[in-house]
């Protein structure tokens, strides 16, 4: 019996570019584990894939985008928002998702996050959280939990981590959540429910990185961290995001923190304008002309 | 294709050259900007965010020029046209997504009001300091298309040419203003519609599943498709293959990067853009760009009543630099003077094109405000010597 026979067809297949696989990824890496959470969400949702684009910076987690057949760009370190807040902006009808990691999303491009969330942008923003700059060899991220060892922080780090989900919280996010590679179906049906909503929403995922955070900080393999994950999480859905602080080796809040109602920017705009606002389609002649009709 | 009369604004109007780049983005189709406050520049989106909503278009206001530079490449693969507009302190900010803009060949335009630098330097003093920034201002090899206007009236007429160039060639366009030009108010006369040629988006002419968005075909230059149009298109600001994936190696390397420089270098013809008078018997020729060409006009008038044979050559496309026009000058000329407020940037490659074959002297000036006529004079009679 050949190979091809035995396969058998995973539907989450047709939502990755067959044709760049393997991944980059490490053994034991999360980012994966999140990426099938997230095809099965989509599918899931019956969501327009035609009409679905993903955007990334750079980083691990910032190949996600081109593993995903969509819409995929690939864009700058810690510049995913702004870009895709340009692309919803340019054409409304399209689904966005930034699909990045910590040190891109909350370090570089931290004042990016910041303002998106306080536009309320009508963007899924999904950040994996491998808690270290891993691409770059394992030096330490504003995540990085304090006294954590890094290439960077060789005595230890001397600064406290970054909640995320306080920061966005307090930045005016509709919706935001927290999971770990561990809980693949709590974040599947997160992921799912936040696809559906109108406006800023973030989702936190913590990862492990057997590689370098793992391996610097003697904390085992992979399954050594999903163990960890398991023990160390609690659920609580709507906690307050001040109570929801990383601290190594304390207790890993997890669930649904946030979820409100709140207008996002395009409807906000369009209210505001009011009459001040045209509709603008297209003339025919746009759509059928080729060419200069001169010498441009 | 030619522009949408909803989008312009027919007729004589008087405005600075701030307001006539807007209205010239209008025209050309452009109804979508974003942008960062900064002086000398500000009024062009103020003007924007006022008149786009108006037909159908926006202006954000993003939180830094990066997210501007890069939020007008979102709205360019949204399917729109798009530009932002800076002066130098933001301009140095966006020079990390003009080089994304050259590798994923966006459309796009960038102006920059230039004031005297560096850093904050003179907010609302003119200079022409960014000219070597606009051509390698960005890490890596590329290449860019640099426009420089002298008049209001330019500055409406230049910024089509702008869209126009962006889009035939796919690259970042630098629309580059300065203080002067910007805030200066004369006549502009806007045609209507039909009189107006736009260059329309090279789009994928095959289907999803045929089209490869980085296969260029004999002009070098590939077509595009927007995000949700069934193409599942893949965009990378690394160096990629003709699908737009990753392709790590030295070859893909040297076919990305010489199509990249290929595509604008057999264009050269096309993109010299100059005026000139008086080349035919001069002794010295004045080259100049931007504000500084008007003042080397009272110059060169000057020298040529003092029975002097001088001859204009305005640079109206800088980047890339007419060589092979400068290479035949400076065989039948004593000496080509170049004035420009810089300590001497655009002098150089004059110099580099000229090859030795005549006198090059450059009318260095730090900026704040231009040139007094009689130092580039004084140029001039140096060079018939």
């Amino acid at each position: 019996m050949s190979t091809t026979e035995l396969h058998v067809h995973n539907p989450v297949e047709d939502l990755l570019r067959q044709d760049r696989v393997p991944t980059i990824w490490c053994p034991g890496c999360g980012i994966g584990t999140t990426v099938n959470s997230f095809a099965h969400a989509l599918l899931g949702q019956q969501i327009n894939l035609q009409k679905t684009a993903i955007v990334s910076g750079i980083g691990c987690s910032g190949r996600v985008s081109g593993y995903m057949n969509l819409d995929s760009f690939h864009t700058t370190h810690g510049r995913a928002i702004p870009f895709a807040t340009g692309l919803k902006l340019a054409n409304p009808e399209l689904t966005v998702i930034v699909y990045s990691g910590d040190g891109d999303l909350t370090s570089i491009g931290g004042n990016h996050l910041i303002h998106a969330a306080r536009r309320n942008m009508d963007i899924m923003v999904v950040c994996v959280n491998n808690m270290i700059y891993a691409m770059t060899g394992g030096q330490a991220a504003a995540t990085t939990p304090g006294a954590s060892n890094s290439t960077t922080t060789p005595y230890g780090a001397f600064e406290p981590e970054l909640n995320m989900a306080q920061l966005v919280d307090a930045a005016g996010a509709c919706f935001v959540a927290r999971w770990t590679a561990f809980h693949v179906m709590q974040l599947e049906r997160t992921m799912a429910k936040a696809l559906k909503k109108k406006g800023f929403r973030f989702i936190e995922i913590l990862s492990p990185c057997p590689t370098y955070y793992q391996r610097k900080n003697n904390m085992g393999d992979a399954l050594a961290a999903m163990v960890d994950y398991k023990k160390r999480s609690k659920i609580k859905n709507g906690c307050p995001t001040w109570e929801t602080a990383l601290e190594p080796g304390g207790e890993i809040v997890v669930g649904e923190f946030v979820d409100r109602e709140r207008e996002d920017y395009l409807t906000r705009m369009r209210r505001q304008l009011g009459s001040h606002y045209s509709e603008f389609p297209p003339q025919p002649e746009e759509q059928e002309s080729e060419g200069c009709e001169k010498e441009c | 294709m030619k522009a949408d009369q909803r989008c312009v604004m027919t007729g004589t109007h008087f405005i600075n050259g701030d307001a006539a780049c807007c209205e010239g983005a209008l025209s050309a189709g452009a109804r979508f900007a974003a942008g960062y406050p900064i002086t000398p520049s500000t009024e062009i989106v103020e003007r924007f965010a006022a008149r786009a909503p108006q037909v159908g278009g926006l202006f954000i206001q993003m939180e830094d020029e990066l997210a501007s530079s890069i939020a007008i490449q979102g709205m360019v693969w949204g399917g729109q046209k798009s530009f932002t507009v800076t002066s130098g302190p933001g301009y140095s900010l966006m020079m990390e997504h003009i080089g994304l803009a050259a590798i994923s060949e966006t459309p796009c335009v960038f102006v920059d009001v230039q004031r005297g630098g560096p850093s904050t330097g003179l907010p609302t003093l003119p200079a022409q300091g960014d000219m070597m920034q606009a051509r390698f201002g960005s890490h890596g090899d590329y290449v860019t298309i640099a426009i420089c206007p002298n008049s209001p009236q330019e500055c409406y007429d230049l910024t089509v040419k702008c869209f126009n160039l962006a889009e035939k060639f796919r690259v970042p366009v630098m629309f580059m203003m300065d203080e002067c030009v910007g805030h200066m108010t004369e006549k502009v006369v806007i045609p209507p519609a039909e009189e107006i040629d736009l260059y329309p988006r090279r789009h994928a002419s095959k289907p999803p599943g045929e089209f490869q968005l980085f296969e260029a075909g004999e002009e070098l230059v590939p077509e595009m498709a927007h995000a949700g149009e069934g193409y599942k298109l893949y965009v990378t600001g690394l160096t990629h293959d003709k699908r737009g994936y990753p392709a790590l190696n030295p070859a893909a390397q040297r076919e990305l990067v010489g199509r990249l420089f290929e595509k604008i270098r057999r264009a050269q013809d096309e993109l010299t853009m100059v005026e000139a008078e008086g080349l035919e018997d001069a002794d010295v020729v004045v080259v100049s760009y931007g504000i500084t060409s008007r003042v080397a006009q009272k110059a060169i008038q000057a020298a040529r009543d003092k029975g002097l044979k001088v001859g204009k050559l305005r640079l109206i496309c800088v980047w890339p630099f007419p060589e092979k026009l400068i290479r035949e000058l400076a065989g039948k000329v004593k000496a080509l003077v170049m004035p420009e407020l810089n300590m001497g940037q655009v002098v150089l490659e004059l110099e580099r094109c000229a090859g030795g074959q005549c006198k090059v002297i450059g009318v260095p000036h730090p900026g704040g405000t231009v040139h007094k006529p009689v130092e580039i004079l004084e140029a001039i009679e140096r060079g018939a010597r």
